[in-house]
């Protein structure tokens, strides 16, 4: 049987791995937000919400282990929220 | 002669995640809306924000990292063919989520308790960005709120199917509805800093 298995299985340890680094990050994203960073605040807050998502993404959503296909089709479906997002304050900022 | 039936997770999984990509461009509106608005008048979304319970709002995100841990696990837990691990998992899941409702319920009547909604004379006579920053604060979380009550139904559901002893593409069930569980997770995790920690 030359069958490969479609799905990875990921051990307890590897996701109760994940979860303490996601408090861990939520209590990090807190503190910073107490800490009078200005308008630098606002790209902490956002980098660090990015760093949990990239982790449930890659790890509880098994991204990570998924073939090209699912990978480029993500990529395909954040790059275009990016650029609605990019094009829409272009025109808002510089109005 | 039998033939064993025909599973395509791989497919299963595009069609759920096609499915996902939609739900990141409705929440990505929403936020886009924030966006905007925030740099518009950022001294009200301030103010605005800063009246949220940042108390309830951390102990929502810690529910929802909690749940998105124990779906995963009861993903991997079916996989090994450990099915009351699976259906415990799921019990703790389905358990967070009702937590999660009742403590944004809570949050919902305090706020309305204090005349703040869409509409409301408080919100009417101050400035415009408060009343903005609301209007989208109970779209954004009133959305993700269904999202939470139909993702915990749907968890319910499964869990009853496994117990019964399902088995045709049980995994690919949970680990679908398991998807759309993480997405609830991951939308909260952006709602978070945006409306609950902003300066």
């Amino acid at each position: 049987m030359s069958e490969q298995r479609q799905t990875h299985i990921i051990g307890y340890g590897t996701l109760v791995l994940v979860w303490v680094l996601l408090l861990l990050l939520t209590g990090t994203t807190i503190a910073v937000s107490r800490v009078d960073l200005g308008a630098l605040h606002v790209w902490a807050a956002l980098g660090i919400a990015c760093l949990k998502a990239a982790l449930v993404i890659g790890i509880f959503m098994h991204m990570r282990y998924e073939g090209r296909l699912l990978r480029l089709s993500l990529l395909t479906a954040l790059v275009t929220l990016a650029i609605f997002i990019g094009l829409t304050f272009f025109d808002v900022l510089y109005r | 002669m039998s033939l064993a039936p025909h599973r395509d997770e791989a497919g299963d999984r595009l069609g759920m995640w096609l499915f996902l990509f939609t739900e990141l461009l409705l929440f990505g509106g929403l936020f886009l809306l924030y966006g905007v608005y925030l740099a518009r008048t950022p001294e009200d979304f301030i103010r605005a924000g800063g009246e949220l319970d940042l108390v309830l709002g951390t102990a929502n995100t810690v529910l929802l990292i909690t749940s998105s841990l124990t779906v995963a696990v009861a993903v991997s837990a079916l996989q090994k063919g450990a099915r009351s691990l699976t259906l415990g998992m799921l019990g703790i899941t389905v358990l967070c989520a009702l937590i999660f409702l009742v403590n944004k319920g809570f949050e919902w009547r305090a706020k309305i308790d204090h005349d703040i909604y869409p509409g409301s004379k408080r919100l009417l006579a101050g400035e415009g960005g408060e009343s903005v920053f609301y209007s989208l604060y109970y779209l954004t979380t009133g959305l993700h709120a269904l999202h939470v009550l139909l993702g915990a139904a749907l968890l319910g559901w499964v869990g009853f199917r496994i117990r019964g002893g399902r088995r045709d593409g049980e995994g690919a069930v949970l680990e679908n509805v398991g998807l759309y569980w993480h997405l609830v997770d991951l939308v909260w995790i952006f709602i978070f800093p945006l409306y609950y920690l902003i300066l």
